[in-house]
Order: C-alpha cells, then sequence, then structure tokens
C-alpha cells in the first residue's frame, strides 16, 4: 500500500464542505461575536452581551469534553463516567495559576493563596512549587489528566475490565477523588476550591477584551478538536477503535492488542478534557469539587447521547441543547429542570438512540427515498 | 473548701447522729453575717440527716423562707460552701440514683483528702455497683498516700478498672518523676497494662460492632441491587431513590400514627416494613414496565435511563416533600444503649438494624431459595432461553424480581430512616456503595454481598479509626478498584463457562 504524505491525508480527513463550515465557524466565533461584543456600544441590538459571550464560551468548553467522551463512547464503545475527574484536574492545574496571580490583593494581602492563610499554613505544599509560571502550569494542565488516565487506563484495560464494570469503576474514581478536593488540608481549597481570580499574565481577568480572547481561544481549540477527531476516526487507528466496540474478541484474534489502542484513545480523551478543563476555568471564575460529582460526569454522557454517538459534530450540537435548555430551565422553571434532563435521559436512550444527528439522517434517507419513486 | 467539709463528713459518719434538723441551726441560716451562715450549714452537714439536706437543698434554691416569711439571700461564698456541703451530703442520700451520680461527679477530681472519707461512704454502701465505683474512687485517691505500702494497694486494685482516666493516672505513677519508691512504679504499671489491654479489647469491640452495623447497613442498601444487577443483569442506578421512596414511605407512617394512633406511635416502625416495602415494590414494577423492560440487554442505555428515572425520582420527593430534610424520630424503645464498659456504649438502634438485616437476607435468602418463584428466578438466570422453553413465563419473571429488589431497597430505607437524614438526596451517597458491595461480592451471589458488606463495614471503620472517615473511604474505593482489577468477577465467582462478547 502506497504511503499518503499526512498533509495529504490530514487535508483528506475532512471532506470540502466540512472544512468551508469549519472556516465559517471560526470567523464567526473568532470575529465576528468578538466584535459585536467589543465594538458595538451595549444599546444596539446587534451587542452581543457579556452574559453570551461567557455562556457560549462555557458550553464550547463542555463541547471539547462532549467530542473526548464521544472519542472514547461512541467510537470505541467504553463508557466514561469518571470524565468529570479531568476536566476538574485541568481546571484545578490552571486555576492554581490564577490563585498565584492574585498575588497580595487577597483578603490577608499575603503571597499564599487566601485559603492556605486561613489554614495557617506557612509555605506552598511541594506539588504546587512553580505554579506561578504560566508555562509550568500549561506543562500540568497537559500532563497531569492525561498521566492519571494513562496509570489508571493501564491497570483497568490490561485486566480487561470491560462495560458496565469499567463504568462503575470510573464512577467510583471520580467519587473518592470529589472526597479527596473536597478536604481542607489536601491543598486544593476544600469546599470552597479556588475563585476570586483576578488576573491572566497580569492582564484583568474581568476586561471584555480577555473575555473575547478566552472565548475565541476557546472556539479555536473546540475546531482543532474536531479536526484531530475526524483525521483519528478517518484513520486505519479509528477502524480498529470501532472494531474493538463492535467486537473486541474478533479483533485479538486478528493479532491487535486492544490495550495499546483503548490506552491512547482514553489518554488522549483525557487531555482533551484537561484542555477544555483548564479553558473553562478563567470563562466561569471558578473551580470546586462538585464538578467532579458523579451526577456532572454522567451528564457528560447525556451531551453525546442527544447530539448522536459516533459522530463529531453530534456532541457539540447535543453540548450546546442541553446546556442551553439547562440555563434555561434553571431561569424559568428551576423546579422542571431535572424533570427535563431525567425525561432525556430515557427519552433519548428509548427513542433516539443516534440522537439528532441520526434523526436528521433518518429524515433525510426517507426524504430521498419519496424523491426517487 | 471541699476538703474540710469532707474531714467533717468523715466524722459525722463515725457517730452518725439521727435526730431532726436543729431548729436553731435553722433559724441560724437566715443569720446577718456570712460566717455564721457557713457555722451552722457546716453543722447542718454533720447531722447527715435527709432532712439536713433538704434544708440545704431549698436554701440553695432560694425558697427557704426565714420567721418572718421573707427569702434568705446569700452570696457567693456561702453559695460556694453550700454547694460543696451538697455534693458531699449526696453520697449518703437514701436514694441510690442519686448517691450514683453524685459518685460520677466526684470521680472527676479525686484527692488524697478525700480518701477516709471515700473508705467510709464505700464501707456504707449497699448497692454493689455504687460500691465498685466508691472502690475504684477510694484507690485512686490513695495512690498519693504518703504511705508506699498503701500506694501499692491501690495501684494493685486499680488493676480490674476500665477507665481511660485511670489508665492514664496509672502510667503517671509508673513514672519516675512522679513516684520515688520502685516497687509502687512496679505495681502502678503492671495495673496500667492490664487497663490498657481491657481498654484496648473494648474498643476493638467497640470497632467490630460499628463495622457491622456499618455493613448491615451496607447489607440493606446492597441486597436489593444484588437481585436486580446481580441476577437480573440491569443497573439500577435509580437503586438510591428506591431507598429514598421506603425512608420517606416510614415518615409518611410516622406522620400517620402520630395523627390517628397517637397512643401508639411507637410501633409506626413496624407498620412501615410492608407499607415501605410495598411502595419501592410498586414503583419498581412502574419503572419495569416502562423503561428498563425495552433496554434488557443494552447495559449501558439502561444504566444512562435509570440514571434519569432517578433523577425525576429525587425531582418528585422535593415537589411532594419538600427539598428539606424531614424528620423521622427513633420510637422509644430503639433509644438509649446497652453499656458494656464506661467507656462502650452500644446504641440499641444500630443492634436493632443489624437484626434486622438478618431478618432481611433470611427473608430473601428463603424467597429464592425455598419458594417456586425464586425457582423460577434463577432459572431466568441461568438460562432465559432454556427456561422459557420449559414453560417459565420469563416476562413475568423479570417484573416480579424487580419488583423483588425494588421492595427489599425499600426495607432498607427504613432501616437508614432510622440512622440518617431522610431527603430528596439521600439515596446518591448509596448507589457508589451498593455497587461496590455487589461488585465485589461478585455478581450474581447473595452470599458473596453478605461477606463483601461486613467485610466493608469492619474494614472501614477499623481504617477510620486511624485516619478519619474521608480518607478512610477513599482507602477502601482506592482497595476495592485493585481488587477488581486483580479479580473481575469478585470474591465468588459463579461457577461456569461464559462467552465474552
Amino acid at each position: 500500500m502506497k504511503r499518503v504524505p499526512f498533509i495529504v491525508r490530514f487535508f483528506s480527513a475532512t471532506p470540502k464542505q466540512g472544512w468551508i463550515a469549519i472556516a465559517v465557524a471560526a470567523v464567526v466565533t473568532m470575529i465576528l461575536l468578538p466584535a459585536l461584543h467589543l465594538l458595538v456600544p451595549a444599546g444596539s441590538p446587534f451587542h452581543v452581551s457579556a452574559y453570551v459571550i461567557t455562556l457560549v464560551g462555557k458550553i464550547m468548553c463542555y463541547a471539547i469534553v462532549a467530542v473526548a467522551m464521544d472519542l472514547i463512547w461512541g467510537y470505541t464503545g467504553i463508557l466514561s463516567l469518571g470524565h468529570g475527574l479531568f476536566f476538574a484536574l485541568g481546571g484545578y492545574a490552571f486555576g492554581m495559576y490564577l490563585m498565584r496571580q492574585i498575588g497580595r490583593d487577597g483578603s490577608y494581602q499575603s503571597d499564599l493563596p487566601d485559603f492556605m492563610v486561613f489554614l495557617d499554613w506557612k509555605a506552598l505544599p511541594w506539588y504546587w512549587t512553580g505554579s506561578d509560571s504560566i508555562l509550568w502550569v500549561l506543562f500540568l494542565v497537559l500532563t497531569v489528566p492525561a498521566l492519571v488516565a494513562l496509570i489508571f487506563g493501564f491497570f483497568a484495560f490490561r485486566s480487561r475490565i470491560k462495560g458496565v464494570y469499567f463504568s462503575i469503576i470510573t464512577q467510583a474514581m471520580v467519587f473518592a477523588a470529589m472526597l479527596f478536593f473536597f478536604r481542607n488540608e489536601t491543598g486544593f481549597g476544600g469546599n470552597n476550591g479556588f475563585t476570586d481570580f483576578k488576573r491572566i499574565l497580569g492582564y484583568s481577568i474581568t476586561a471584555p477584551e480577555m473575555r473575547v480572547s478566552l472565548f475565541a481561544l476557546t472556539a479555536a481549540m473546540l475546531l482543532a478538536t474536531l479536526v484531530l477527531g475526524r483525521y483519528l476516526v478517518t484513520s486505519k487507528l479509528g477502524r480498529v477503535l470501532a472494531a474493538i466496540r463492535d467486537a473486541e474478541s474478533r479483533v485479538m484474534f486478528i493479532g491487535y492488542n486492544p490495550l495499546h489502542y483503548k490506552l491512547f484513545i482514553w489518554t488522549l480523551s483525557a487531555l482533551l478534557c484537561g484542555i477544555a478543563g483548564a479553558l473553562y476555568v478563567p470563562q466561569v471564575g471558578i473551580i470546586n469539587p462538585g464538578e467532579m460529582s458523579p451526577a456532572n460526569s454522567i451528564e457528560i454522557a447525556i451531551w453525546v447521547a442527544v447530539g448522536g454517538r459516533a459522530t463529531l459534530i453530534g456532541p457539540v450540537i447535543g453540548a450546546f441543547i442541553v446546556n442551553l435548555a439547562k440555563s434555561f430551565f434553571t431561569m424559568a422553571f428551576p423546579e422542571y429542570w431535572l424533570f427535563f434532563l431525567g425525561a432525556l435521559f430515557v427519552g433519548v436512550t428509548l427513542w433516539l438512540p443516534d440522537g439528532v444527528v441520526g434523526l436528521w439522517r433518518k429524515l433525510r434517507e426517507k426524504r430521498a427515498q419519496v424523491v426517487a419513486k | 473548701m471541699i476538703p474540710r467539709i469532707f474531714l467533717l463528713l468523715m466524722l459525722l459518719l463515725g457517730c452518725a447522729a439521727h435526730a431532726a434538723p436543729n431548729p436553731a441551726l435553722v433559724r441560724q441560716l437566715a443569720a446577718e453575717e456570712s460566717d455564721d451562715k457557713i457555722a451552722a450549714i457546716q453543722k447542718l452537714a454533720l447531722t447527715a440527716e435527709p432532712e439536713a439536706l433538704a434544708v440545704l437543698q431549698q436554701l440553695a434554691d432560694g425558697s427557704l423562707k426565714d420567721d418572718k416569711g421573707e427569702d434568705i439571700s446569700i452570696n457567693n461564698r456561702v453559695r460556694r460552701e453550700l454547694e460543696g456541703a451538697l455534693a458531699v451530703l449526696k453520697l449518703i442520700d437514701p436514694d441510690p440514683v442519686v448517691r450514683f451520680a453524685a459518685v460520677k461527679e466526684i470521680a472527676g477530681n479525686v484527692d488524697a483528702a478525700m480518701a477516709p472519707m471515700l473508705a467510709k461512704a464505700r464501707d456504707r454502701e449497699t448497692v454493689p455497683k455504687i460500691r465498685a465505683l466508691l472502690v475504684e474512687i477510694h484507690a485512686a485517691a490513695t495512690l498519693k498516700d504518703p504511705d508506699p505500702q498503701v500506694r501499692i494497694a491501690a495501684a494493685k486494685s486499680l488493676a480490674s478498672s476500665a477507665d481511660p482516666n485511670t489508665q492514664a493516672m496509672l502510667k503517671a505513677q509508673s513514672e519516675p518523676a512522679n513516684e520515688t519508691e520502685v516497687e509502687v512504679r512496679r505495681a502502678a504499671f503492671q495495673s496500667y497494662l492490664a487497663v490498657k489491654d481491657r481498654l484496648t479489647l473494648a474498643e476493638n469491640i467497640g470497632r467490630v460492632f460499628s463495622g457491622l452495623s456499618l455493613g448491615s447497613i451496607l447489607l440493606l442498601a446492597a441486597l436489593g441491587l444484588a437481585i436486580t444487577y446481580g441476577v437480573m443483569g440491569v443497573i439500577n442506578m435509580a437503586h438510591g431513590e428506591l431507598l429514598m421512596i421506603g425512608a420517606y414511605a416510614t415518615y409518611a407512617m410516622q406522620g400517620m400514627f402520630r395523627s390517628y394512633f397517637p397512643d401508639h406511635l411507637d410501633w409506626y416502625l413496624l407498620a412501615a416494613v410492608p407499607v415501605a416495602f410495598f411502595a419501592a415494590a410498586a414503583v419498581g414494577v412502574l419503572l419495569e414496565r416502562t423503561v428498563i423492560r425495552w433496554l434488557y440487554g443494552r447495559a449501558l442505555e439502561t444504566l444512562l435511563a435509570t440514571w434519569g428515572l432517578s433523577l425525576m425520582l429525587i425531582q418528585a420527593a422535593r415537589v411532594i416533600f419538600g427539598a428539606q430534610n424531614v424528620e423521622v424520630a427513633n420510637p422509644t424503645w430503639m433509644s438509649g444503649g446497652i453499656e458494656i464498659l464506661p467507656s462502650i456504649v452500644l446504641p440499641l438502634n444500630r443492634i436493632v438494624i443489624v437484626g434486622f438485616a438478618l431478618f432481611v437476607l433470611a427473608l430473601v435468602w428463603a424467597l429464592m431459595n425455598k419458594t417456586r418463584l425464586g425457582m423460577f428466578v434463577r432459572a431466568v438466570t441461568q438460562n432465559r432461553a432454556m427456561a422459557g422453553c420449559v414453560g417459565v413465563p420469563t416476562g413475568r419473571i423479570d417484573t416480579v424480581a424487580f419488583a423483588l429488589g425494588a421492595g427489599i431497597a425499600g426495607l432498607g430505607g427504613v432501616a437508614l430512616s432510622q440512622i440518617a437524614n431522610v431527603g430528596p438526596d439521600m439515596g446518591q451517597g448509596y448507589i457508589v456503595d451498593s455497587f461496590m458491595v455487589v461488585v465485589l461480592g461478585g455478581v450474581g451471589q447473595l452470599a458473596g454481598a453478605v461477606w463483601a458488606a461486613l467485610g466493608l463495614g469492619i474494614v472501614t471503620k477499623f481504617i477510620e479509626a486511624w485516619s478519619g472517615a474521608v480518607i478512610a473511604k477513599i482507602v477502601v474505593l482506592v482497595f476495592i478498584i485493585m481488587f477488581i482489577q486483580k479479580r473481575p468477577q469478585g470474591l465468588f465467582a459463579l461457577k461456569g463457562r461464559f462467552v465474552e462478547s
């Protein structure tokens, strides 16, 4: 088989319409929306408010997580109920940088973050050494979630834990981590987590310019994740992953070792979640152990299921549908939100196994059949 | 101040006088001068009469009147004297309950000067329990006696104590800084070791018991899951909410008894047992018929759908009963505890729950192994197609088995309502634990669930003793995760050959 050069392979992974859509999305999110927020005066009907920018930015972080979840669940058939851990780990790593950026402007005017002063600590614990350097913190964001996933995944996949067993263990993992982060003496701010951020790289975190920069960065990351995902699932690796999902034993009998493939996609998925968490924290302004509650992690699965498993755009659509609905319900009918979310879980699993994207495809097929007749 | 009174009391115990309180002395209590009042108090204490005690008690309450019918006022100095006299007089109070309380109070601050008086009180005492306490307090008081022989005797007699204070006192006495005589030090140290062993043993007994109690709670929470997950293979994430329904059923029964049978309020719990079972079972049937039925064989989908159901059940509980926790009271026959040693009390409600867990376990075992229904359930578990071929109505058996699992969760809810908060979110905390028990025990194994629950309970309590509750929970979760890596089939695997996927 002739070897195709990487660049050619990369660009041919996404069809032409796909690249056009990505370009349009990039222009809208990185130029149009920021301009409408910054340049159009607040009274104008075309002004995009800070609330919308923050909300959409937040949901785009969730969409990255959803795509990461889709890679492991939709394409490889491994349902993780612990992805909130990787998201939170990335968030905590970047959150500590933001805590250090507060400097002496905290309530206690100390070099240490307020919660450490409150606990009467005299020095930073060893694992936060260097957390005032953005480079080191970005390194942590990229490595810590991936490393945790690598170690956990190695042991889990090596002993061939799969299906619901794996799901339940990942839930236990995120639950244990939540309890650990809730403790005051572990150095993660306990109950309150990290909050009251002031600056990034010396610039105010509340400035509109900073807001749109983070927004554009998140959008770029989301688009990059989609392109990467597209490249992966159309590659030979993607085929092996789908084969593992459909018949793992046969894959082994043919001579592949599923461990390597599962471990790779699992670690990559955790890495993407960590990046999403790091982008999420400065936009939302807080990170606390609540992000690791098992309920949050299982909600990620419903984003993917609503949008459509084993499609790349599906999780993004699903993340937007569910989270926009959440914003709407928690403002308008807070007491009905859990009913709606619960019904969504039940309804999607019973009647919409392929999600919104699957529904769209089915409708198009029907129309094509009608036209053909 | 108090030692002086003790000396007086010692005299008085020697020549116990039996006279009604001297009216002159009572009148002297109303004197202008504080010194006169104090003298009168001391003399009244000397008479050791219950009537004198009553008069002094009245004086302390401010209800004692002088000849003109006016209140007698006392200042702080007199009040202190009065309190000392009252405390000591209580040691010879005719009522054993008062004496017991007095002994307990004095036990905290013994003094060498009290020793002779304590000896007299000890010799007079007739109730064995109070006498044993007085023996111990007397020994503790004589531990500082100037005579080394007395000290040795005191140290030796303290060896039978089970009080942490005594342990500390003996340890101090066995150190050269506090004790010059080698013999005394040796005796004190031997007694210290004896007391320490006894206390450690008692502590471990207490821990094993609280482990058993935690284990039986885990078992009650997980037993229903062992049927629905273990036997039927249904991942029911709404299992915690079935526990919640059982607990709310208990709350509702309590409310009903309060309104309609207030005289029999104590028995609401017994009435709640069947009500909770059937309420949870009814919800179980509803869930099985409407949702779970369509998802058999698709474990991950079942997991997500039942999670959605759990969210809806939680919100329904919030709408019906409010978001706040509701109050479910222990019946009086479940309050209090059994004291096995001064430092170890076994709460009655925990004992009842251990018993209840055994009862539910026996029920489930009998149902699964001794009835036609149980046989059908086991048949469907082992080979659904074959069971269907020989005429087992597999669809109906699924519903009944799921209802049974749900009903048992309801029973677990009754037990939880007695020891934990009852609120809409209460089930969420148990879902991870319950799954851990079932997975650790081995899917499809009731016996495995029992061993796993009790083992987890006891191990958790022992780890808690040196690391605190949260760390213990983390350690246990990490342990289970590692254990499953080694033995994915759990402690007790079903024997047989299986084809994967």
